[in-house]
């Protein structure tokens, strides 16, 4: 195996009672690259992402990450990897404000969190740090603000930003950018594009414009399989992707 | 569409980067401790000393469920199961009383870790059946097993001398003993839901798998709040014990397990202060209403109904919304 590919996947399926959403996919990400996977409603991208972060386990298929075998690890230890995913549905922590949100993540950093007999005040360390990352998306404003009281596209970016205090690897990012705002958009498409410096990032989105932008390399899925892999120019011409994208009508 | 609003008008996370307690909650805290303190001299001690104990029976299962989301139905488990320890250590193996509080709060913390490393497997409603099944194999556990005492219970428990000197015959020398153990129980909850390891559970609680994709072994967690929780939930029926000088089937039973979650959603779950308003809520309509008979059941059971579809936060959980601090 070549010493730039961070993550592939061979043959990976997973069967839901009898229906099949991932069949043999092989994937494989190049290290400090951004990868997107995209494809029309239902084609199996977050199903793939799940997989790859055994939130759900593959009926078949092998999973490699720096080499290493994954297939049978547990997700919590998948994270402590180094490969951190995000959720298609806004996952944030409703209850504590977005500096919490932020901390939470920066908390990783002490190894496991028993000491329930320390006061919280030993987190302080970490606030400054996280206002930092809030700032980076945009919620310096939103810092004591509950996070499920955050508009939409606030939320996602604090997801990010959350994500970006593990200061991961490898990120799966699943739709970033749904439901925001052009300027959000564009924040958020910037802030990718800088951490990206030293990181890989594999993506799903919808925004094409954003895809065509950002990603140095394209997957296709449609109804559990690959339909093609490359670059924008070469994907977007494909004619088996006009077509599985006009058939499903658009997602 | 919510616009940038001042930090005035969000109701504000337990203060982030401030230290230590906030002022409100120590204001709370000494005015319950002056409450306490004045109690004996007003009410009838036993009656106050009940209350104590179902205060912090139902604050160690508000642990696990308003911080750490898992809803047991079978914490009657580990405040009987304490009970009956506590009960016999005093009285067979002459224990003093803290020593039998302590054996039953061990007793709790090891029946905590059996049947929790069980029931965390499953998530929801199986996981609040598992505790309650494990609960009912204690209640016939107690019913058969020859210590226990069957039908009678374990009676005329002694109640000793504190640290083997200080008599806890008379009532109020018991209440002040009884006092400090729910005080300190009260503060170690506080501790808890304030650590960094308190942070992980609202985490646990707020979005579980958002905490695993973050690198967090939730189950660890959620077994070691769990053994917590039924630890304290043993310290208050250990207590319980030594007061009454009695542990008996009412402490294991299923409606005790009941109970406790009326405490909680009463008076608010996930609140600090709410199970201790809950359970004076509810201990109080038992004792004056228990001349009524089946009329206190009938009662508990509209009052759970009204908190149910009118106030789901409890009343704390309302006050905390009005005031817009946590409580
Ligand atoms: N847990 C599940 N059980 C059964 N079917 C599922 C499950 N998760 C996803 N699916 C199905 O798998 C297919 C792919 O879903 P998904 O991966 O969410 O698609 P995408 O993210 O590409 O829109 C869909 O038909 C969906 O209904
Ligand atoms: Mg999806």
């Amino acid at each position: 195996m070549s010493e730039d590919i961070i993550l592939q996947a061979s043959g990976l399926t997973k069967e839901f009672k009898g229906f099949v959403a991932v069949s043999n996919v092989d994937l494989t990400v190049r290290r400090g690259t951004i990868h997107a996977l995209i494809g029309p409603n239902g084609a199996g991208k977050t199903t793939c992402f799940n997989l790859l972060t055994k939130f759900l386990q593959p009926t078949g298929g092998v999973i490699r990450y720096n080499g290493q075998d994954i297939t049978a690890m547990q997700p919590a230890d998948i994270a402590r990897l180094g490969l951190v995913r995000s959720f298609q549905i806004s996952a944030v922590f409703p209850k504590m404000s977005a500096l919490e949100n932020v901390r939470i993540a920066l908390q990783r950093r002490r190894g496991d969190s028993f000491d329930f007999w320390r006061s919280e005040k030993v987190l302080a360390g970490l606030n400054h740090e996280a206002a930092a990352l809030l700032e980076d998306v945009g919620l310096t404003d939103f810092s004591a603000t509950l996070a499920g009281e955050l508009p939409y596209g606030r939320k996602r970016a604090l997801e990010i930003a959350t994500t970006l205090a593990l200061d991961p690897e490898m990120l799966l990012l699943d739709e970033p950018m749904a439901g925001m705002t052009q300027e959000d958009i564009d924040r958020i498409s910037s802030l990718i594009r800088r951490i990206s410096a030293n990181r890989t990032i594999f993506m799903v989105e919808h925004n094409l414009s954003v895809v065509a932008s950002l990603s140095d390399r394209i997957t296709v899925l449609a109804r559990g399989e690959v339909l093609a892999e490359g670059d924008y120019a070469t994907v977007s011409k494909d004619s088996r992707v006009i077509d599985a994208y006009i058939g499903v009508g658009h997602g | 569409m919510a616009t940038q609003a001042s930090p005035l008008d969000t109701p504000r996370a337990a203060s982030p980067g401030t230290a230590g307690m906030p002022v409100l909650h120590m204001v709370i805290f000494a005015g319950l401790l002056v409450l306490g303190l004045i109690a004996p001299y007003v009410l009838y001690p036993v009656f106050v000393m009940k209350v104590l104990c179902f205060a912090l029976f139902a604050c160690a299962f508000n642990l696990l469920l308003g911080f750490g989301g898992l809803l047991s139905f079978g914490h009657a488990a580990y405040f009987g199961g304490a009970s009956y320890v506590s009960a016999h250590a005093a009285k067979i193996w002459g224990l003093s009383p803290e020593l039998a509080i302590l054996a039953g709060t061990g007793a709790a913390a090891v029946l905590g870790l059996a049947i929790g490393s069980l029931a965390i497997r499953r998530q929801g409603i199986y996981f609040a059946m598992v505790t309650l099944a494990f609960a009912q194999m204690v209640f016939f556990f107690s019913v058969q097993a020859p210590f226990t005492g069957g039908e009678d219970g374990i009676q005329s428990v002694p109640r000793g001398h504190l640290f083997g000197l200080i008599s806890m015959a008379p009532d109020r020398n018991l209440y002040f003993f009884v006092l400090a153990v729910v005080s300190i129980g009260l503060l170690v909850i506080y501790r808890i839901i304030h650590s960094p390891f308190g942070q992980v559970l609202k985490g646990i609680r707020d979005n579980e798998p958002r905490m695993i994709s973050l690198g967090y072994r939730t189950r660890r967690y959620k077994l070691a709040v769990f053994v917590l929780s039924a630890a304290l939930a043993g310290t208050a029926g250990a207590t319980k014990a030594i007061v009454f000088q009695l542990a008996s089937l009412t402490d294991v039973y299923w409606t005790m397990s009941g109970e406790v979650v009326l405490m909680t959603l009463l008076g608010g779950m996930g609140t600090v202060f709410g199970p201790i308003l809950g359970a004076a809520v509810i201990v109080t309509m038992q004792n004056y209403l228990a001349t009524f008979g089946d009329w206190v059941t009938i009662g508990q059971g509209i009052i759970f109904v009204v908190a149910v579809m009118l106030f789901r936060e409890g009343i704390v959980g309302v006050l905390a919304r009005i005031i817009k601090r946590p409580l």
